[in-house]
């Protein structure tokens, strides 16, 4: 295996930085660094390309609609009801 | 005025019913909850809460949005005070100490057993996948809370960076941190459950 010692970022800060691209702004340096960081690195080439995978379906999980099939009990329904209902009364 | 107060003034009075709240939306605002939170006696205590806030502050309710949007505006509130719980214990953490299982604490490269590979499966084929999504799933549910709270507050609630800071009381390197430790986590889990 050929040793990267002449680049600087190591792969813990380079997939941080592919992390932090997604979130903000990078700086020249950051974006530098992860830029040759990856042309030397399969291995966070394969990070990126997963990460962003990752988010495209996660996004499609989280927006996929509101549990529907989990309703409240009856007996829990009508007992909240009723609190509510004793609580407008002492309003009037 | 704290800063809850300031939230329901924002609305007025105008039309509401609490005595239908419970058949109109109760299971609604439960499956908000639990598909939030993931648990069902807190999504429950949560649905009640909501209901009995947004009693106290029925005089502020003005009709600007319909009622359902105001009682899921107030429970959402309420949600966001767990998500701030929940990453409470990661406030302070910083970069190095996040994942020393991945990566060499002395150069920071993968370890060997934590390096990346490919999946077995195309990008393109896994986003049509039902089961790249099932194990996905299964892996978002076995993160930390704390992790899981970040992630759902870009994803599911797509709140902005700063906001997501805000409400979480968190730093952005904070936020960076815990997304990056997160994905990580969650490519390992694919690749052990996927190959």
């Amino acid at each position: 295996m050929i040793k990267k010692k002449k680049i600087e970022t190591n792969c813990e800060k380079a997939t941080f930085i592919i992390e932090k691209k997604k979130l903000t702004d990078l700086s020249l340096k950051e974006d530098l660094e992860l830029k040759i960081h990856l042309l030397g690195c399969e291995a966070c080439r394969i990070f990126q390309k997963q990460s962003n995978l990752i988010g495209e379906v996660a996004l499609n999980i989280f927006k996929s609609p509101i549990s529907e099939e989990r309703t409240l009990d009856e007996q829990y329904k009508n007992d909240l009801q009723a609190r509510i209902d004793k609580e407008m009364d002492k309003r009037k | 005025m704290n800063k809850k107060e300031k939230f329901v003034t924002n609305y007025k009075m105008n039309v509401s019913n609490p005595h239908q709240w419970v058949e109109n939306y109760a299971d609604y605002l439960y499956g908000f909850a639990f598909s939030r939170i993931n648990d069902e006696e807190q999504s429950r205590d949560l649905v009640q809460e909501t209901l009995l806030a947004a009693l106290e502050s029925i005089k502020k309710f003005e009709g600007r949005s319909s009622e359902k949007t105001w009682l899921t505006s107030i429970l959402k509130y309420k949600i966001y005070d767990i998500y701030r719980e929940k990453t409470a214990s990661v406030r302070n953490v910083t970069l190095h100490e996040a994942y020393p299982r991945y990566f060499d604490q002395a150069d920071g490269e993968w370890q060997m057993e934590h390096k990346p590979t490919e999946f077995s499966i195309k990008d393109e084929n896994a986003v049509e996948s039902k089961e790249f999504y099932r194990i996905l799933k299964l892996c978002l549910n076995k993160l930390p809370a704390s992790w899981i709270t970040a992630f759902k507050m870009k994803f599911m609630e797509e709140e902005e960076t700063k906001d997501i800071c805000n409400e979480l009381q968190i730093t952005s390197t904070n936020y960076w941190v815990i997304i990056h430790r997160a994905k990580i986590n969650l490519r390992a889990c694919l690749q052990k459950h996927w190959l």
